[in-house]
């Protein structure tokens, strides 16, 4: 398929039909764009919930049409939908005009729709192209002359530069995200759904991935951008809608979008995601976007003590997949935040995981209040209020198939009143999920419901809750808001800064940068397994932030009085 | 299952109508083709599931060979339950559970010479548990240590055991009386007591016992939720704190043990004696039963009914129509292949609903 075939003419009478929607409106009656693809009056059930109400919606040649929403909004469900992967209850789906069925994933490739999701799907013990022709059918034979031909094809269109024959799991998340295009791409470059493709990326692969979806607007390809993140909205997007509760609430049509400022669109689209129209609302979508309460506003961090953990020379062994330490050493006083920066993968999920106690140092103290705890288990460390919310919310932190009362009492188990001499106190167990659903606003029809099928917020406010009970005294927060929309961001970053002026220590570990800058207090930086350097936070850090993240800078600067282990000469 | 196994909610009689369906559906259509090869063999299928049902369940001496045979099915069932719902596939069983048969064999008629029967019946059951156990220890730690799948260390285990059962019976416990080589032979007078002058022995009770017992631990302590986090989610296991390897070899050791206390019981009750090449293979013929009573304790009492009768109606009706006496196996193959189409339809519609 050849990027400029033009959409296929229509047939006057779904003309008329598209040109009724209510965001046609706004793109001029003079040369107007046949919808690429379009969706009328979706409907989609599940039990107990409306996820799509009556949405219509068009995506044009060459747009990027971003779709804004909180979680629970019905993009995800909008998105299974166009990806095949489930039938709306009512209503039509449009391509070139016509009306089609999707009934599977397949079927909605074959029409030119591919989709890129949030988490990465590819085979890693394979190569870029085998994973590229896993898509044929099984008795087809691999052509791989034809593959390549393919593939050299998108190369171009994307403008990117990848080897072929490079395993899948030895490249950077931003390459493999390159790959999952190419083969959304592969069938036919029509529609390109991009589900928050920028969650996982570095500010590098961000600014790549935008480059490659201009390419494609370019090249006539209608692009559909999932996001949180309303400055990627506004920077990338032609077209916004904005979701709420199953029903497009609002939208800002192309020309309007080129007229107005970020600040406006910003504005425009708080307005319609929380419907400020009181000045309470207002309030809440200011706290939202962290406008009305700065890092300024916090007291400075009293490190004339002692300081509540010092880890020296942490170092643990290599696994496949898996960064090591290399002698990290740090000190975290009481009521400070730590922030983490740099790249996925350079050793801060083992610094997470060494702290809490569930892997081993090779190497290294870890000294709380004064006690080595180097020895220590997670229970024992839990004990002394060592608290790890995991980034892997569904991988590790809970487990699914159990009800909201177990998981959190996950690392309790056992222990009294809950279970009195090994015996499971049931009633008890589920009062108590019951008290906690209610104190943090956790959204589950009941305490038993399996936690696999609440929605990420509500599962991180499980993790929370299980998490700052009782007695914490140190708390590692791992990616804390990924995959989060902004309230349960801002709810997110909200509780970590509590619980820093609760004098509690605190290590906030993300890869988002912005996130950093506005809880912590010092910033320290991973780069391959060692702790480059250590930034006491400010105006105008990023620049530092961002040459130790990429390695161009081998010490950062010591101004917390503290060692900084050098990076040896290699 | 589990408190937490159950799905609540406003569709909660449907996902119970489908979660009986997904039980019901499998057995009958293995009974309709079974029915269709009798038919093609020119047997009527009608006479022979009769004969099953007579035999098995209402005929005096069927029903109680019926209620010896679950003895050891129910108590292999809650060895495996317990691996399983922690994600850790035993089958090893046939190995563990000849293993502490013939220790069994070999140590009650010595014990019985100087000891009470009670004690020698307690002291045989206690070590064939920790010898089958022992037996699991090694795809047990290779586990726990190494990663190393336990589906195949423990299915080699499980010939070398078979194997090597053989070789104590011939080699070291065989009774020079006997022309054919096997065990020395325990009494009958000796062997579990039977129930109210019954047929049956109190194997039975004991296997019953367990189960529930098994139930109970899975669903309301500490120790079975431990099990079951590692078995759905071993890395929560790890995140929780939970000692994984040492939770790895409990679970192995505990179920092995309660397979050869199946094996330990049988003997006592049944045979008094192991002969050479005796293997009745149960160990694997209960996972799909296992399976098909989704690990719950419980219901896998009914199972092993069901099974229970068709073995031993199906052995009397094959006799009495002339078919092979595989052909009970042959059900059983069915069964099984239909429980996997119907798993997957399952999954399919469950996938469909979005649940």
């Amino acid at each position: 398929m050849k990027m400029d075939s033009l959409p296929s003419p229509l047939q006057s009478g779904e003309m008329t039909k598209i040109e009724t929607t209510p965001n046609a409106a706004g793109t001029g009656a003079g040369n107007k764009p046949v919808p690429v693809a379009a969706v009328r009056h979706i409907g989609k059930r599940f039990p107990g919930v409306v996820a799509n109400d009556d949405i219509s919606l068009d995506f044009n040649a060459g747009e990027i049409h971003v779709l804004l929403g909180e979680n629970g909004a019905g993009k995800s469900t909008l998105i299974g939908i166009l990806a095949g992967m489930q039938q709306p209850d009512s209503g039509d789906i449009l391509i070139d005009g016509r009306k089609v069925r999707l009934g599977s994933p397949r079927e909605s490739l074959d029409h030119g729709i591919g989709t890129v999701f949030q988490h990465v799907l590819l085979v890693p013990s394979l190569t870029v192209i085998e994973n590229l022709m896993l898509g044929g059918s099984w008795w087809q034979k691999l052509a791989r002359a034809a593959a390549l031909a393919r593939f050299r094809e998108l190369s171009d269109l994307l403008g990117v530069k990848l080897d072929p024959d490079a395993l899948v799991g030895k490249l950077s998340l931003g390459e493999q995200q390159q790959v999952e295009i190419m083969r959304a791409l592969w069938r036919g470059e029509k529609i390109l759904i991009l589900d928050e493709p920028t969650s996982m990326l570095t500010p590098q692969g961000v600014k790549d991935l935008g480059e490659v979806m201009r390419r494609l607007r370019q090249k006539g390809v209608a692009l559909i951008l999932i996001t949180h993140k309303l400055a990627e909205a506004y920077e990338l997007g032609d077209r916004i809608s904005v979701l709420r509760l199953g029903r497009v609430v609002g939208a800002i049509p192309p020309d309007e979008r080129r007229q107005m400022s970020e600040q406006q669109v910003t504005d425009r689209v708080i307005a319609m995601m929380f419907g400020a129209a009181t000045p309470t609302d207002a309030t809440q979508a200011e706290l939202l976007l962290g406008r009305a309460e700065g890092r300024s506003a916090r007291r400075p961090v009293d490190r004339s003590g002692a300081p509540r953990l010092r880890a020296a020379r942490l170092s643990t062994a290599a696994e496949r997949g898996a960064c090591p330490l290399h002698e990290i050493s740090f000190d975290l006083w009481p009521g400070e935040v730590l922030g983490i920066a740099g790249i996925d993968g350079n050793g801060q999920k083992h610094l997470a995981e060494t702290l809490a106690g569930q892997r081993k140092a090779t190497g290294g103290t870890i000294i709380l209040d004064g006690h080595d705890i180097t020895a220590a288990g997670v229970p024992e460390r839990r004990r002394a209020g060592i608290r790890y919310v995991t980034d892997e919310r569904l991988g590790e932190g809970t487990v699914g198939a159990f009800s909201v009362a177990t998981n959190l009492l996950l690392k309790e188990i056992g222990s009294e009143p809950f279970w009195r001499r090994g015996m499971t106190d049931w009633t008890r167990i589920h009062d108590h999920a019951r008290e906690k659903i209610q104190r943090h606003d956790i959204r589950t029809p009941s305490e038993k419901t399996p936690i696999g099928k609440l929605s990420g917020g509500n599962i991180q406010k499980v993790l929370l809750a299980r998490e700052l009970a009782n007695e914490a005294g140190i708390v590692i927060f791992n990616k804390p808001t990924y995959g989060l929309d902004l309230q349960n961001t801002r709810l997110a970053h909200e509780r970590i800064v509590e619980s820093a002026q609760h004098g509690l220590g605190t290590i906030v570990i993300s890869t988002d940068l912005d996130e950093l800058l506005e809880v912590s207090d010092r910033i320290g930086v991973m780069y391959q397994g060692r702790l480059v350097g250590i930034v006491e936070n400010g105006p105008e850090v990023e620049l530092e932030i961002g040459k130790l993240m990429t390695g161009q800078v081998m010490t950062g600067h010591t101004n917390t009085g503290q060692a900084i282990t050098p990076r040896a000469a290699s | 299952m589990s408190v937490d196994a159950l799905r609540l909610g406003p569709d909660r009689t449907r996902e119970y109508a489908a979660a009986v369906a997904r039980v019901l559906v499998p057995i009958l259509l293995a009974l309709a083709v079974g029915g269709a090869i009798l038919l093609i063999l020119g047997k009527n299928p009608l006479t022979y599931y009769g004969y099953v049902v007579q035999r098995g369940m209402f005929s005096w001496g069927g029903l109680q060979e019926t209620m010896t045979r679950m003895a050891p099915l129910l108590l292999i069932a809650a060895g495996l339950i317990v691996a399983f719902r922690a994600g850790i596939w035993n089958l090893g069983g046939d190995g563990q559970y000849l293993l502490a048969a013939v220790v069994t064999a070999a140590l009650a008629p010595a014990l019985i010479e100087t000891l009470p029967r009670g004690l020698t019946l307690l002291i045989c059951m206690i070590t064939s548990i920790a010898v089958a156990a022992a037996w699991s220890l090694i795809p047990a730690l290779l586990k726990a240590r190494y990663g190393i799948n336990e589906i195949i260390t423990s299915l080699m285990m499980s010939f070398l055991g078979t194997s090597f059962a053989n070789v104590l019976v011939k080699l070291f416990f065989r009774d020079p009386a006997t022309t054919v080589p096997q065990t020395r032979s325990l009494e009958v007078v000796d062997r579990l007591p039977r129930i109210f002058g019954t047929n049956v022995h109190s194997g039975i009770l004991i296997a019953l016992a367990v189960v529930i017992l098994v139930h109970f631990m899975m669903t309301r302590t500490a120790f079975g939720l431990r099990l079951q986090i590692v078995g759905a989610n071993p890395a929560a296991a790890i995140h929780a704190g939970l000692k994984v390897g040492w939770l790895t070899v409990a679970t192995f050791a505990l179920s092995a043990g309660l397979i050869g206390l199946a094996g330990s019981v049988e003997i006592l009750g049944v045979w008094g004696t192991v002969r050479a090449d005796w293997n009745p293979a149960y160990g694997l013929l209960v996972v799909p039963l296992v399976f098909l009573a989704r690990f719950n304790g419980i219901a896998v009492i009914g199972f092993a009914l069901f099974f229970s009768v068709l073995m031993i109606g199906g052995e009397s009706a094959s006799r009495r129509i002339g078919v092979p006496q595989d052909f009970v196996l042959m059900l059983v193959g069915l069964l099984l292949v239909f429980l996997a189409v119907v798993e997957y339809l399952d999954h399919l519609r469950r996938k469909r609903a979005g649940v």
